[in-house]
């Protein structure tokens, strides 16, 4: 049997080491994915991202959680999710924490949790993330949960690859305008302010709404306390962001992101929203795989001693950067 | 694109509070370029082998200090292979007498580490123990 089609049968290791090859970029990966292919576009893609340590694991834990035990008259829904962490720049390795908040779904049949590490992509996702979450989508997974990177800064890259964006922060993380980058703001569908248990989090509340409210009441302007070159507008017609508070270890305050959740996924469908977003989504994968093979060949195309000698020459002044640039690329070696 | 590394899962099996001996490991093997999925305290053997499944691992490390090793240490390795994951190779950390240590050699565990054991010698342990190509920079 193929390995697409026992992943489609549910073949949890087969699953597990197809990731595996999807995440190393091998060709017999990218076959998987070809045949793969026709089978996605079903799966809910949740994007959780935030500062570091404000709680997207913990809180991944408590919705995944809700996601297998919904309120009455809902379906439990097939929960994947995709935790990445940031590769060491010096070694090459990582260490994956993200599972270790992610206790309550253990044991349980309807969640597969993977982790990965970001490897050398500067974004707070890997390159292959993207391929990763075809993969369950394919295999049948209903809802995908994707953390990123704790980066603090504007996560481009998530907005684009989840249909829905859950931006998470918690207070005390210095000044609080100032700290809560723009543009995570700009990517946010929903906000939550996690552990609400902290004295802070007025501060922190206050804060966020003015931003939001702000925007709401006149989306050319900018917040005095922003950068003004930091444009905060998430006015996407038909939906209002909401401002949610959690404390994600005491499971508190989970159900209202939850329903946030389902009702921004109503808004989508009404909206023609999921399919602009499904365009983008694929708009950006395609152009990103042109960019990276371009690369690829480019590099494989030239000679490390080749490209170190117009290197030196730059160096040295020789040559200027578009010279060098024009030699490396037409391989005009004069 | 086509990069492998060697992926580890460090987890702590039983009922036993310290975990800083795991976390030393932990980033002794990240420091080498391995990939740690670390799992933190008080792992059953089932949640053990259910991520050694989903993270599709290389290697896994039981770091055990409760004197519970003859029962959790066989159970996993049971579990591995209900999973079909019998090549996964299996290290012991922390605190095992040595009488104990032929009968783990035995069921299967490549390697029993206890207190004072140099992170070089896992390093090279595991390294030696796996088929993945050691990570080459720039690759
Ligand atoms: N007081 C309080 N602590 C929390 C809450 N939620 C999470 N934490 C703690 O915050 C710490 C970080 O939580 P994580 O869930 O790992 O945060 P994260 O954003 O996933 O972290 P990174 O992935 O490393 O960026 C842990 O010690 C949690 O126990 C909360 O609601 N209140
Ligand atoms: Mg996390």
């Amino acid at each position: 049997m193929s390995l697409a089609k026992s992943i489609r049968e549910g073949n949890r290791l087969a699953l597990a080491r197809l990731l595996t090859q999807v995440e190393n970029g091998t060709a017999e990966g990218r076959e998987c994915l070809n045949e793969l292919f026709p089978y996605t576009g079903n799966a809910h893609l949740i994007g959780v991202t935030g500062s570091p340590g404000s709680g997207k694991s913990t809180l991944v834990n408590c919705l995944a959680f809700l996601f297998r035990h919904p309120p009455e008259g809902e379906p439990p829904r097939q929960v994947a999710v995709v935790a990445v962490d940031p590769t060491s720049p010096f070694s090459g390795g990582a260490i994956l924490g993200d599972r270790l908040r992610m206790r309550d779904l253990a044991g349980d049949a309807g969640v597969f949790i993977r982790s990965m590490a970001s490897r050398g992509s500067l974004g707070g996702l890997a390159t292959t993330t993207a391929d990763i979450v075809q993969v369950f989508d394919a295999a049948g997974y209903e809802v995908i949960f994707i953390e990123t990177v704790g980066a603090g800064q504007a996560e481009v890259d998530i907005a684009r690859l989840a249909h829905t964006t859950i931006v998470v922060e918690s207070p005390g993380t210095g000044d609080e305008v100032q700290a809560i980058k723009a543009g995570i703001l700009e990517i946010a569908d929903i906000l939550v302010i996690n552990k609400a248990d902290l004295p802070m989090v007025e501060n922190t509340e206050r804060a966020l709404r003015s931003i939001f409210n702000w925007d709401m009441e006149d989306p050319t302007h900018h917040h005095p306390d922003e950068p003004s070159n930091v444009k905060v507008s998430r006015v996407t017609k038909g939906w209002q962001v909401p401002i949610l508070k959690t404390v994600a270890t005491d499971n508190e305050g989970i159900q209202p992101v939850y329903q946030a959740i389902s009702q921004h996924l109503q808004y989508l469908y009404q909206s023609q929203e999921w399919l602009r977003r499904e365009h983008i989504r694929l708009q950006s994968m395609l152009d990103l795989l042109i960019q990276n093979t371009l690369l690829e060949r480019w590099q494989k195309s030239i000679s490390t001693e080749t490209y170190q000698k117009v290197l030196n020459n730059l160096v040295s002044r020789q040559i200027s950067p578009y010279h060098a640039l024009q030699i490396l690329l037409d391989g005009d070696l004069s | 694109m086509d990069e492998r590394k060697i992926r580890v899962l460090i987890a702590k099996p039983g009922l036993d509070g310290h975990d800083r001996g795991a976390k030393v490991v932990a980033r002794a093997l990240r420091d080498a370029g391995m990939e740690v999925i670390y799992s933190g305290l008080r792992q059953t053997p089932e949640m053990i082998a259910e991520a050694a499944l989903q993270e599709d691992v290389d290697v896994v490390g039981l770091s055990i200090l409760s004197g519970a090793h003859m029962t959790l240490v066989p159970r996993v390795l049971e579990l591995l292979r209900a999973n079909h994951q019998e090549y996964v190779k299996v290290f012991v950390g922390g605190i095992i007498p040595d009488e104990d240590i032929p009968r783990l050699l035995e069921l299967g565990v490549v390697g029993v580490y206890g207190p004072g054991t140099l992170t070089e010698q896992i390093i090279h342990d595991i390294q030696a123990q796996t088929t993945r190509p050691e990570h080459q920079p720039n690759s």
